[in-house]
């Protein structure tokens, strides 16, 4: 045990020594928290419009008014012909313009029927879909207001409801992606990197010949990476909560248990990948290439995963992240218990078993 | 086993594959005595050493390290050698008492002794003014003493040296022998591999590995007068060519 104490000491040196890993431990986490929750949002809120008003009654006034007024839409700016629509777009700040036709009211009373055109610059396609959905809601309310004394024949009135996370908070989505990035990151990165960088120093060598065992050894490097991940992984939950307002629904001590799971999970990648390089660049480059590129791209973190070609979504089975996301947006957000993600943790489970047999025995393999 | 023997080797084969690294090599090595293990690159020097330090295990033949077998007892094999490899392994960023702390107390010894050790070893190295001071600033022949000491810490009756004068300065190589001699001298057998052929006559016997195999096992002196040659560098040479 006290030899145990003395090796841990030694890895806290080396992480606490070396600037590079302690901006990867602590810097990194707290950065991609705040960059994903405030910098990178799919939410639009106050996007500049533009319109040409060319009716110009009482009616197309209390439409503007109303599409001014909500939180979307700021800084409207009234152009008064079509000439203009291409001026304002290339200027680059105005996202939509609105047209409203001629005798707008006139046509709305007359013929029951009156079009208003909305013009939306996909450079950005997301912003574009989404501002046109606005846009057309905002319409859509209008209409029944005005409507709401005339019976009309039949009527379907959708009533949408969105549930787990109603405000569309993007942040809700980025902080599991975020949570596992860096737990992927911190785990199994920075262990195969302390472990291939005591191959390449010969200090591994004089370790083995003492009389500390193969795995004393290893379960001495890693050791600290699980005490800073779940350090990491307090962290950026109770930024979430705090700075956020992101929602722990479910469990805390679940939450807890499946981050373990997958913290063990990601070290036990690590210790895979420092059995087959040897040295630090590579273990780097395996890291980054093998297993960031994967959680970002396939997991499901950014983009959906049932909206990839087929293969694609038969590789993203393998990425222990995909499962790990689905736990915790099922846990934080609808507050499901283990009885629901009980496939999703033997999922992980088995693959941390998996991992851990096949660097025990690649591992033997090299000692020979 | 007779007492004196404290590294017995017969027959020892490592094969990869279908490589022989280390063919049937047969030797004893007395206590206290300073046994140099010479051979060209890839004749199989490491290999035999870790069989013997016990992180390989032997393809086939017998060994016995300190009076214990490496295939059955490697873990008391390892409490009883010390081990200080080409790279003069230390850790760059702890300090030179953190070092010292650290391998003394993964070999066990107690906060007393590792103290007791620490300031006798300071002391006689006259690292008194960098001893709080990182490794990475001590110049080469300084880190290759305190890794000799290191390794020595324990007081193992054994210390394995894998190549220990490479890239240093010959006045910094010529301390360093008076260390091993020292070392020796208080009854630590000293088994060292070396591709330094002036290092050879330093040693009390040498054996010669060429492609695996040991063609040649006896004290210097005997060695030349054998080959009628001038120096072990011309045995070696008259060996190695065949």
């Amino acid at each position: 045990m006290k030899r145990f104490i003395g090796f841990i000491k030694k890895e806290f040196y080396h992480i606490f020594r070396d600037r590079r890993s302690l901006f990867i431990l602590f810097g990194m986490p707290i950065a991609q928290i705040m960059l994903f929750g405030f910098a990178i949002t799919n939410e639009i809120n106050n996007v500049d419009i533009a319109i040409l008003d060319k009716s110009k009654g009482a009616t197309t006034q209390e439409i503007i008014n109303k599409i001014t007024s909500s939180k979307y839409f700021s800084n409207k700016q009234l152009i008064e012909n079509e000439a203009e629509i291409e001026a304002v777009f290339k200027k680059g700040k105005v996202k939509a313009v609105l047209i409203l036709e001629n005798d707008f009211s006139k046509n709305l009373i007359k013929e029951n029927n009156a079009t208003v055109q909305i013009i939306t610059d996909a450079t950005d396609p997301n912003t574009a879909n989404t501002i046109s959905n606005y846009t057309s809601s905002i319409l859509h309310n209008y209409q029944q207001e005005v409507n709401k004394d005339i019976q009309i024949a039949y009527q379907i009135i959708p009533q949408t409801k969105m549930v787990y996370n109603p405000e569309l908070k993007s942040v809700f989505m980025f902080v599991p992606g975020v949570m596992t990035i860096i737990l992927m990151l911190v785990s199994a990165m920075m262990t195969s990197i302390s472990i291939t960088r005591e191959k390449e120093l010969g200090t591994m060598e004089i370790l083995l010949v003492s009389p500390l065992k193969p795995f004393q050894v290893i379960i001495g490097k890693v050791f600290p990476y699980i005490f800073l991940s779940i350090i990491n992984a307090v962290v950026i939950v109770l930024l979430s909560i705090f700075i956020f307002k992101m929602p722990v629904e479910g469990s805390l001590f679940l939450l807890g248990f499946e981050s373990v799971l997958f913290i063990i999970n990601a070290l036990s990648l690590g210790i895979l990948i420092s059995t087959i390089s040897e040295t630090q660049q590579t273990a780097m480059m395996i890291s980054l290439m093998g297993l960031m590129l994967p959680v970002i791209l396939l997991s499901g973190f950014i983009f959906p995963i049932t909206s990839m070609p087929v293969p694609l979504q038969v590789i993203s089975n393998i990425i222990p992240a995909k499962w790990f996301i689905i736990i915790l947006k099922g846990i934080m957000l609808k507050g499901v218990g283990i009885a629901l993600v009980w496939k999703e943790t033997m999922i992980l489970l088995g693959m941390t078993v998996f991992f851990i047999g096949l660097s025990i025995k690649k591992y033997k393999i090299r000692l020979e | 086993m007779k007492q004196t023997n404290v590294i017995k080797a017969e027959g020892l084969t490592k094969m990869f594959g279908d490589f022989t690294a280390v063919n049937a090599i047969t030797f004893e090595v007395k206590k206290g005595e300073i046994f140099g293990f010479l051979g060209a690159n890839g004749a199989g020097k490491t290999t035999a050493m870790k069989m013997l330090i016990g992180i390989l295990t032997p393809t086939s033949g017998n060994a016995q390290v300190a009076n214990f077998d490496v295939y059955t007892n490697p873990d008391n094999i390892k409490k009883n050698i010390g081990y200080m490899s080409q790279k003069f392994a230390l850790y760059d960023d702890l300090t030179v008492k953190e070092n010292i702390t650290f391998f003394g107390g993964i070999y066990g010894l107690s906060r007393e002794q590792i103290k007791e050790k620490r300031c006798q070893l300071v002391e006689e190295l006259g690292l008194k003014d960098v001893v709080n001071e990182l490794v990475s600033s001590l110049p080469l022949g300084w880190k290759q003493k305190l890794a000799f000491s290191v390794a020595l810490l324990h007081e193992p009756k054994i210390i394995f040296l894998d190549e220990p004068t490479g890239g240093v300065d010959p006045i910094t190589r010529r301390q360093f022998w008076e260390m091993i001699y020292k070392t020796a001298h208080n009854g630590t057998t000293v088994f060292v591999t070396t591709h330094y052929m002036d290092e050879a006559e330093y040693c009390d016997r040498v054996s010669i590995m060429v492609d695996g195999k040991i063609e040649a096992l006896d004290s210097p002196k005997k060695l030349k007068e054998h080959f009628k040659a001038a120096s072990i560098n011309d045995v070696f040479l008259k060996l190695a060519r065949g």
